[in-house]
């Protein structure tokens, strides 16, 4: 019972890490459960990490690192008999990373015994019923992007529409232990079961954003993996999960700041979270007291994510140590970039269609791409990154070898010697596929928020293959 | 002669979903971000220069409570593209260290 407000918090949030495969920490999860954890939740993934994932169904995490996660999490969810929520299941939520998830967890089952109720909700969706939503006026654009085309839809590889608690809290009433969603909101997984015990709306959806990156909202992140978040009737508690670290007013109201334009709003299925009336208060020296959250409800809307999968690149590396070159870096590069497009064009022509050569210079500007302002001292060395972007994989790699001579060999001043740069492999071409771009930015309405779901299920409660019995 | 660079305890920059990217000032003091957060200097149009964005879509949200100016704009080519140098926009805060503040 707290003496401030009288109310004694209702439900106990454990968010084990900001992302399933970073790294669980077991005494951290021992800590949660010590304190009465009543739900273990954590997303996956994210669009952070480029549309490839979505395009490719691959996960950007490794499987023994998501594996290892799942036998911690998945353990503590059988000794407490707690619920285990996971979403955006590998990395992009895509059916093929639910599938994914689905055949770790089992495998963790199986080796250590345990016996839970997966419930999986899939929510990628098909182009033809995107269409029909699309053809009905229920699409809308969000900022950036014109309205929807079915030539938006066909261009792309793979479509989610990112989840609210709604299916998560279905599953649970059915029956599931552990729930592994595709693409969810990173706020939805963790306010779900806080939703579905009575919490206050705002306040749970509120956790959930503070919650999301797991320790990002502590004041040392490196210091721990996880938080405990405590939802009463009209505030919550935020704590990290481990004891050499701390969460400050600061460090958890700065975090409705992390990747979120608007740090006031944040929009989510059926409505919008409003944090400009919240107080952050430390409560003990560990934990942050949060007030004043609001929701407001709004027509249910799904966000749409698609991947399209564009031309295809192959790239070349060399460093470059040579202080003349180095000197006068901006001529040589318009110089080199000259050499290397006449090249092309004088050696496949018209073939190569609508290419595109990149060189990017590491150690002067490649991450920006502008011009370093006159008077900037010359760099050590610089590498240089050659990117060919073509129709196809074999065109970007011939314009690559055509270009290979005068990459290895181009000189600053014609007339000289010529100079042989640093390749760093042989080949000296490195085949690196396809491009892949998010060309979705709009939402879906739907009359449901279970109507774009499918939720599918893995019973092992009656399941009699052990570890033993696999290896018998 | 005053820097951004000067006045804030921390910048950073970083991709609000795959159109957008945000920065966050975060100001040394009060003081500093009383006196320096709706600067000319890092007005849209500053933004737009610096990213070759339109100033008309560069949104400014000051946060008084944590002395942290947050500016977002969208990003000028998707993230992922041909061209992409920066897939996570985690460096584009750099080229606004040394702006002068008036």
């Amino acid at each position: 019972m707290d003496v401030k407000t009288g109310a004694a918090p209702s439900v106990t949030l454990l968010v084990p890490v900001g992302s399933l495969g970073a790294g669980v920490r077991a005494d951290e999860v021992r800590y949660g459960l010590e304190q009465g954890a009543d739900v273990i939740a954590s997303d996956a993934g994210s669009t952070d990490s480029g549309a490839a994932y979505l395009a490719l169904g691959m996960s950007k995490n490794n499987r023994e690192a998501v594996k290892r996660d799942l036998q911690i999490l998945m353990a503590a969810q059988a000794e407490k008999g707690i619920p285990l929520l996971i979403g955006s299941c590998g990395q992009a939520g895509g059916d093929a990373g639910v599938d994914w998830t689905r055949d770790i967890a089992v495998e963790v089952a199986r080796e250590l015994n345990l016996k839970p109720r997966i419930a999986l909700l899939y929510s990628e969706q098909s182009k033809e019923v995107l269409k029909r939503k699309n053809a009905e006026g229920k699409i809308r654009a969000l900022s950036v992007l014109g309205p929807m085309t079915d030539e938006m839809i066909d261009s792309c590889e793979h479509i989610v529409a990112a989840m609210g608690p709604e299916p998560y809290i279905a599953a649970l009433e059915a029956g599931a232990d552990i729930v592994l969603g595709g693409r969810t909101t990173d706020t939805a997984v963790l306010a779900a079961v806080p939703l579905m015990r009575g919490a206050p709306t705002g306040l749970a959806w509120h956790a959930g954003k503070i919650g999301e990156c797991g320790g990002q909202c502590t004041v040392n992140p490196t210091a721990g993996a996880g938080v405990l978040i405590r939802i009463g009737a009209d505030s919550f508690d935020v704590e990290p999960l481990s004891q050499n670290n701390h969460c400050a007013p600061d460090s958890v109201s700065a975090h409705m700041l992390y990747e979120n334009s608007d740090p006031f709003l944040l929009y989510e299925p059926g409505g919008v979270l409003n944090v400009k009336q919240a107080r952050y208060a430390q409560l003990d020296p560990r934990s942050v007291r949060v007030t004043g959250s609001e929701w407001q409800t709004m027509p249910y809307t799904m966000k749409l994510e698609g991947a399209a999968a564009g031309p295809f690149q192959t790239v070349m590396l060399v460093g470059i140590e040579q202080p003349d070159v180095l000197a006068n870096l901006d001529e040589f590069h318009d110089k080199f970039l000259a050499a290397l497009n006449a090249r092309v064009a004088s050696t496949i022509g018209a073939a190569a269609g609508d290419y595109h050569i990149s060189l990017r210079f590491y150690g002067w500007n490649a991450v920006s791409g502008q011009r370093p302002p006159p008077g900037t001292p010359a760099p050590r060395e610089v590498g240089v990154l050659f990117v060919a972007t073509a129709a196809t994989q074999e065109m970007a790699t011939d314009i690559a070898k055509a270009c290979n001579p005068w990459f290895f060999h181009f000189p600053l001043k014609m007339g000289t010697e010529l100079p042989s740069y640093g390749f760093a492999f042989s080949p000296a071409d490195i085949e690196r596929g396809r491009v892949y771009e998010f060309v979705l930015n709009h939402v879906v309405e739907t009359d449901d928020p279970m109507e774009l779901v499918r939720t599918e299920w893995v019973d092992l409660s009656q399941d009699h293959q052990s570890a033993e019995g696999q290896t018998a | 002669m005053t820097t951004l660079q000067q006045v804030c305890r921390h910048i950073r920059s970083k991709n609000a979903g795959p159109f957008w990217v945000t920065i966050d000032f975060f100001f040394d003091g009060k003081d500093n971000f009383d006196r320096y957060h709706a600067s000319d200097a890092i007005g849209p149009q500053a933004f737009a220069a610096a990213y070759g964005i339109d100033a008309a879509m560069v949104k400014h949200y000051p946060v008084p409570d944590l002395n942290v100016l947050k500016v977002s704009y969208p990003r000028a080519t998707v993230q992922g593209g041909v061209v992409e140098r920066d897939m996570h926009s985690g460096q584009q805060y750099v080229r606004l260290l040394g702006i002068e503040l008036t």
